[in-house]
C-alpha cells in the first residue's frame, strides 16, 4: 500500500494537509478539480490483524453516505475499493465542531436550545432519508452557516439496506456517554435512539456535565435503563423548566413517553410556549420508587425500552398545520377544515396540530398589536381559534394556537410549515371568483410552494352558493 | 454489466411474458435462467420451448428439481408436485424433454455460480431457509457470488470468513448493495409462483459495476393463470396460491 504523505495522489486526488482524527481512520484535506467543493479524503487505518470493526464501519458509511443528500450531511465525491486504497472523498464542511463549544460547556440556554433545533433539524432531515445515525455526539457535529451538519456514519443503519454491523457480536455499538437504552440492548433501527443521544448533548451543553459520564463495561452502559440522571434544574437552577422537560423527554428509556420525531423536539425547541411542562419533572424511573419499581421488572430489560417509534412515524405525519380564515367568524368551510384536520390526524396517535389563523396587516413596518385595538383584535383572534379547534378535543400537549400577523397569508403559513417542519398542511379554499382567478389564492401559493403534502379543502359549488347573498 | 437472472418460472405463462417484456425493457447484457422451467403451472410447452428460443440466442441455464422429475419420471415429491409432474409429462414431446435433459445442474461464469438449489450436493435440491445451510452452500464453491432459487422466496446471505453469514431480506425493486469485502449468496424469488406474500412476477437484475441487486416485481394476469390451472385438471391450490403469492 502506498504512503500517505501531502502530495500524494489517490485516484486523482491530491493529498494537501494532514487533519486530526480519531483512532478509526486519518483524515486529509484534498484536491480534485473534478469537485466544484472542498474535499476530504478518509483513509481508514487496515492494519493486517487489526480490529475488524475499522473495515465494517468503513464499509456502512461507503454505503449509507452516497445514498444521502441535503444540507445536513457532506457531499460525497468517491470512494476507493478494499482492493486497491480504500478511501472516501467527501466534502470538507467548514465550521465550528460541537466539541469544541462542548468543552465550554455550560452554555446558556438560549444557545442551547438554538443549537439544539439546528441538530434537530439535521435529524429530522436524516430520518426522512431512512437514516438513523446510531453514534450522535459532539464530535460528529459541525455548526455550519448551513445549519448543522453530520459526519461519521460508520455505525448508521439504513432501513432499506441490509444492517451488515448488527449480527456481528453482541457488545452494544455506539458511544458510551450517549448511547440509547435499547442501543445498549443491540436495537439498531429506531430513528428515536437519535433523539435520545440529542437530549444528552443538550444536558451535557446546558450543564456542563456529562448525564451518564463514560462507563466502560455493558453493565455501565445498561445503569441508564434504571437510574434517571439527575435533572439538569438539580444542577443549575437558571436552566428553564421547558428546556429542562424537552432535554428530559428526549433522554425518557420507555419510547412510548420519549419524542419519536426530531421534527417535534425541533417545534418545542423553537417555541418555548408550546411545551408542556409536567408537575413530575424527573424521567418516569426516577427515584427510590422508580428504582425498586425498576429492580422489580429487571428480567425484561426489553420491556423498559417500549416499542419502536418507528412503528408509530409509519402512520402518517408528526406535524400537522391546519390554516384557518376566521376572519367572517367560524364558517362553513371553516368547519370542513376541521373535518378534513381530524381525518389526518387521526392516522396516528402522537401527531401533533398546530393550529394557524393570519391576520392581514397593510403594512409590514405597521405593527397593529401594539397599540389597545390592535391587541384586541388579536386576542379575539385567538379566542375564535381555539373555539374552532375545541370540538377535536386534543390535550394540550399535541396542539398549539397561532394568531400570525402577514401582508401575505399564503407566506405566513409557508414560513411557519418550513420552519418547524410540518408534515402535512391543510388549508381551505373558496369557491372560484374572478378576482381569485386574477389574483391567486392562498390555498394555490401553499401548494405549489410548500415542501409537503396539502390538503386543500373546498365545499362542494352548491353549498358554497346557497350561503351567498341573493 | 448488467445481468437478468429468472428462477422458477413453473410453466407459468402470463408471468413468463411478463417478465420478459420488463427484462427487454431494462436491456440486460445477458439472461439466465435458474431453473424449474416447468412443474405445477399450465403451460409446459410453451414456457420449455420459449427458454430453448432464449438459450439459442445466448441465455444459459440450469436444471431444476421439476426438470429433473419430469426427464427422470421422478415421484418423491410432495402430492400436489407429482400430480403436477405426471400431468406435464403427458404433454411434452421427445425434443422438449431432451432440451430438459441436457440442462446442467449448475454453471459457472466468471466469478458467479449459477444453480437452482444449492451449491452443496446441487442434485440433493437442498433449500436454502436459513444462515446454516447458506453457510453450507458458500463453503460448497469458491464464487464470489452463488446465485439460486428454488425456495421461492428472495433473501441475500452477506458472508465474511469465520463469521455466519448475513441474512437479508431485500425489497421489491429496492437495489441491495453486494460488499467488496463479502461474498454473497443471492436466493431469486420466483417467476412463476412467489411465496413471499407478493403475488407480482419475481426476478433478480445483477449489475456488476454498481455491485447492486434488485429484486424487480412484476404483476401479471395471474387470475388467468389459475383459470388455466383450473380448467386443464391440475390440483385446485395450484391456482389459488397465485392468487395470494403463498
Amino acid at each position: 500500500m502506498q504512503r500517505l504523505e501531502a502530495g500524494a495522489s489517490i485516484d486523482g486526488f491530491e493529498l494537501v494537509e494532514r487533519l486530526q482524527s480519531g483512532g478509526m481512520a486519518s483524515l486529509w484535506r484534498a484536491k480534485n478539480p473534478k469537485f466544484d467543493f472542498p474535499l476530504l479524503l478518509k483513509v481508514p487505518f487496515l492494519d493486517p490483524g487489526g480490529d475488524v470493526s475499522v473495515i465494517l464501519g468503513f464499509e456502512a458509511e461507503e454505503l449509507i453516505l452516497k445514498r444521502l443528500s441535503g444540507p445536513h450531511v457532506p457531499r460525497f465525491a468517491a470512494s476507493g475499493g478494499l482492493a486497491d486504497v480504500p478511501y472516501i472523498a467527501m466534502e470538507f464542511v467548514a465550521g465550528v465542531s460541537l466539541a469544541e463549544m462542548a468543552g465550554r460547556a455550560p452554555q446558556p440556554p438560549e444557545e442551547v436550545a438554538r443549537i439544539g433545533a439546528e441538530i434537530a433539524k439535521a435529524l429530522a432531515a436524516l430520518h426522512r432519508q431512512k437514516v438513523v445515525h446510531l453514534d450522535l455526539k459532539p464530535e460528529n457535529i459541525i455548526l455550519a452557516e448551513r445549519g448543522a451538519v453530520l459526519l461519521d456514519f460508520g455505525l448508521a443503519r439504513h432501513a432499506e439496506l441490509p444492517d451488515l454491523l448488527g449480527e456481528e457480536g453482541s457488545v452494544p455499538m455506539g458511544t458510551a456517554a450517549y448511547i440509547s437504552p435499547e442501543q445498549v440492548l443491540g436495537e439498531r433501527s429506531d430513528p428515536a435512539s437519535d433523539l435520545f443521544a440529542l437530549g444528552c448533548i443538550l444536558y451535557q451543553l446546558v450543564t456542563g456535565e456529562e448525564p451518564f459520564g463514560r462507563p466502560g463495561t455493558v453493565a455501565g452502559m445498561k445503569r441508564r435503563l434504571y437510574h434517571a440522571p439527575k435533572p439538569p434544574r438539580d444542577i443549575d437552577k437558571s436552566i428553564p423548566r421547558w428546556l429542562e422537560a424537552v432535554i428530559l423527554r428526549c433522554m425518557e428509556v420507555d419510547r412510548s413517553k420519549r419524542y419519536a420525531e426530531a421534527a417535534h423536539v425541533l417545534s418545542d425547541l423553537r417555541n418555548p410556549d408550546q411545551v408542556v411542562v409536567a408537575r413530575q419533572r424527573a424521567p418516569s424511573n426516577a427515584g427510590a420508587w422508580g428504582t425498586i419499581r425498576n429492580l422489580l421488572r429487571r428480567t425484561d430489560e426489553k420491556a423498559l425500552v417500549g416499542k419502536p417509534a418507528g412503528t408509530r412515524v409509519r402512520g402518517g405525519p408528526p406535524i400537522v398545520l391546519a390554516a384557518v380564515d376566521l376572519a367572517n367568524g367560524s364558517d362553513a368551510l371553516a368547519a370542513e377544515v376541521l373535518n378534513e384536520t381530524a381525518r389526518v390526524l387521526a392516522a396516528r396517535e402522537d401527531s401533533w396540530l398546530a393550529c394557524i389563523t393570519v391576520l392581514k396587516t397593510e403594512i409590514i413596518a405597521d405593527t397593529p398589536a401594539a397599540d389597545e385595538s390592535g391587541r384586541l383584535t388579536y386576542l379575539k383572534r385567538l379566542v375564535a381559534l381555539k373555539d374552532w379547534a375545541r370540538p377535536l378535543h386534543l390535550p394540550e400537549d399535541r396542539i398549539s394556537y397561532h394568531v400570525l400577523e402577514a401582508v401575505s397569508p399564503a407566506d405566513a403559513i409557508l414560513n411557519y410549515a418550513e420552519h418547524n417542519d410540518v408534515g402535512h398542511i391543510v388549508v381551505g379554499a373558496r369557491s372560484s371568483s374572478a378576482i381569485r382567478r386574477h389574483l391567486g389564492s392562498v390555498s394555490t401559493k401553499v401548494v405549489a410552494r410548500a415542501l409537503c403534502s396539502v390538503s386543500v379543502v373546498r365545499l362542494k359549488a352548491v353549498e358554497e352558493q346557497r350561503r351567498l347573498p341573493p | 454489466m448488467r445481468i437478468a437472472i429468472l428462477s422458477d418460472i413453473h410453466a407459468n405463462r402470463e408471468a413468463f411474458d411478463a417478465v420478459l417484456e420488463a427484462v427487454h425493457e431494462r436491456a440486460p447484457d445477458q439472461l439466465v435462467l435458474l431453473g424449474d422451467l416447468v412443474g405445477y403451472g399450465p403451460d409446459p410447452v410453451y414456457v420449455v420451448e420459449k427458454a430453448a428460443d432464449l438459450v439459442e440466442d445466448g441465455a444459459v441455464c440450469v436444471m431444476g428439481n421439476h426438470d429433473d422429475a419430469v426427464v427422470a419420471s421422478r415421484t418423491d415429491m410432495t402430492e400436489n408436485a407429482r400430480v403436477a409432474i405426471e400431468w406435464t409429462a403427458e404433454r411434452l414431446a421427445r425434443e422438449h424433454f431432451d432440451f430438459l435433459a441436457r440442462l446442467p445442474l449448475s454453471l459457472r461464469s466468471e466469478d458467479r455460480l449459477y444453480v437452482h438449489a444449492s451449491a452443496e450436493r446441487p442434485e440433493k435440491w437442498l433449500y436454502i431457509r436459513d444462515a446454516a445451510a447458506a453457510e453450507r452452500c458458500l463453503s460448497s464453491s469458491d464464487a464470489r457470488f452463488i446465485f439460486c432459487g428454488h425456495t421461492h422466496i428472495p433473501a441475500i446471505y452477506y458472508a465474511l470468513p469465520g463469521a455466519r453469514p448475513i441474512h437479508f431480506s431485500p425489497l421489491g425493486n429496492v437495489a441491495a448493495p453486494l460488499s467488496a469485502l463479502r461474498r454473497h449468496l443471492v436466493v431469486v424469488g420466483a417467476v412463476g409462483q412467489p411465496r413471499d406474500g407478493n403475488p407480482a412476477a419475481c426476478f433478480a437484475l445483477l449489475d456488476t459495476e454498481r455491485r447492486e441487486v434488485t429484486m424487480v416485481r412484476v404483476p401479471y394476469d395471474h387470475e388467468e393463470t389459475a383459470r388455466k390451472v383450473q380448467a386443464s385438471g391440475l390440483p385446485a391450490w395450484l391456482g389459488m396460491r397465485l392468487k395470494i403469492g403463498r
